[in-house]
């Protein structure tokens, strides 16, 4: 449950923004979720209604965002999408691909009151 | 926390540590003073209810852009040691494998090989115990041992303890050695100049596709136990290009902490990486 911990951290920042800033109650969050980040998104889910009862982020909406897995591949020269970090190139096949996105795990905005 | 397994992480013991904290503003190191960067957010007020809603209300709700990575503040600590290993041009090593690779008789062999040129200090990180840390100053070498308790990898909070109580000299080469752990310790970057992964050849050959995270994030793969070949089925080959599909650039050296062959080769790696960090 990996997930619990990575909501853990989600509300820390939270809650480091909410006394920064004087807000009093978090309506919604956007997350940004890459695709080899390792997060099970309906895990995290579950694990955010948990972690933020009778907190200032308790019923706030949780929408995701999902990045792609993106890499660079330097036999053809152009960014491709992978699925999994050791797919091959779909156009060439090779795997001399560098990955340039799909790592991401990120707090983006919020809506506030 | 760990963002991988969950587990917790209010049991850290750092030797000479009597006391566990959290720091979230800023903290000294030593004479070396630093205090930690805070990414700032900027409030949005658009005045005509939330953005991503349709329709303009009359809610007081506001938009917060945050823009945080999850992990920041792991990375804002890794920044600063890292700042600091460089401005003393000391060599930083974390190295990682799962537990049983040979990490620590590695780490040993190398030491006694390489301590009357060099300066070396070493970073045992282990759930329970100080048995590693014993064992690194019985070749006579600084070691500082770090229980992490119910924790799974090292954070940069505890190595920057760590540089601390260590009282490391400048131009010297820091050895870490991780918990044994193939998952977490990829994703909390220490502040090093290297993650050096240890895979010996009585685990399998297809480990770099099991975990691709910590291939991915290693720049060495010593394949440890490599006299241990002609009894185990393993395929060096394979291994390799399963290896390199995960990590193109990651360089690959065969040893064996026992026999001593290969470790030569290691050697050199670790000093023309040294040379780099003097400059």
């Amino acid at each position: 449950m990996h997930e619990m911990s990575l909501c853990e951290g989600i509300l820390g920042i939270i809650e480091e923004h909410a006394q920064n800033q004087g807000f009093k109650k978090v309506n919604a969050l956007w997350l940004e979720i890459g695709a080899f980040a390792g997060v099970e998104i309906e895990a995290l889910r579950f694990s955010f209604e948990v972690i933020t009862k009778n907190t200032i982020a308790e019923q706030a909406r949780l929408h995701i965002i999902d990045i792609p897995g993106t890499a660079w591949c330097m036999q053809c020269s152009k960014t491709v999408a992978i699925k999994r970090r050791f797919d091959a190139c779909p156009h060439c096949g090779g795997y001399q691909l560098q990955i340039t996105g799909g790592e991401e795990m990120r707090v983006k905005e919020l809506e506030v009151e | 926390m760990c963002t991988v397994c969950g587990c917790g992480e209010g049991e850290t013991r750092i030797e000479g540590h009597t006391h566990s904290h959290e720091h979230v503003k800023s903290h000294e190191h030593g004479s070396n003073s630093h205090s930690h960067e805070h990414q700032h957010s900027h409030n949005h007020d658009y005045g005509q209810g939330p953005a991503h809603a349709h329709a303009p209300g009359l809610s007081q709700s506001r938009m917060v852009q945050i823009e945080t990575d999850i992990l920041s503040k792991n990375n804002e600590y890794a920044a600063h040691n890292r700042r600091w290993f460089s401005e003393h041009k000391i060599l930083t090593l974390n190295l990682v494998s799962s537990p049983g690779s040979g990490k620590t008789s590695l780490l040993t062999r190398t030491i006694d090989e390489l301590k009357k040129e060099l300066t070396l200090a070493v970073v045992e990180g282990d759930q329970q115990t100080d048995n590693d840390a014993q064992r690194i100053r019985e070749t006579g070498v600084k070691a500082l041992q770090i229980n992490t308790g119910k924790g799974c990898h090292l954070d940069a909070h505890m190595i920057g303890h760590a540089i601390d109580s260590l009282a490391l000299e400048d131009k010297s080469i820091l050895f870490i050695e991780n918990v044994g752990n193939l998952v977490c310790p990829a994703a909390f970057d220490l502040g090093e100049a290297h993650k050096v992964a240890i895979l010996s050849v009585t685990e399998g050959d297809d480990k770099p596709l099991k975990y691709p995270d910590m291939f991915h994030a290693a720049d060495l793969l010593l394949l440890n136990k490599t006299d241990l070949l002609p009894y185990v089925d393993f395929d060096v080959e394979k291994c390799s290009d399963y290896a390199r599909r995960v990590n193109p650039g990651i360089k690959i050296i065969q040893v064996s902490a026992t026999t001593g062959e290969g470790m030569d080769t290691w050697y050199q790696w670790i000093k023309a990486t040294q040379n780099l960090a003097l400059i």
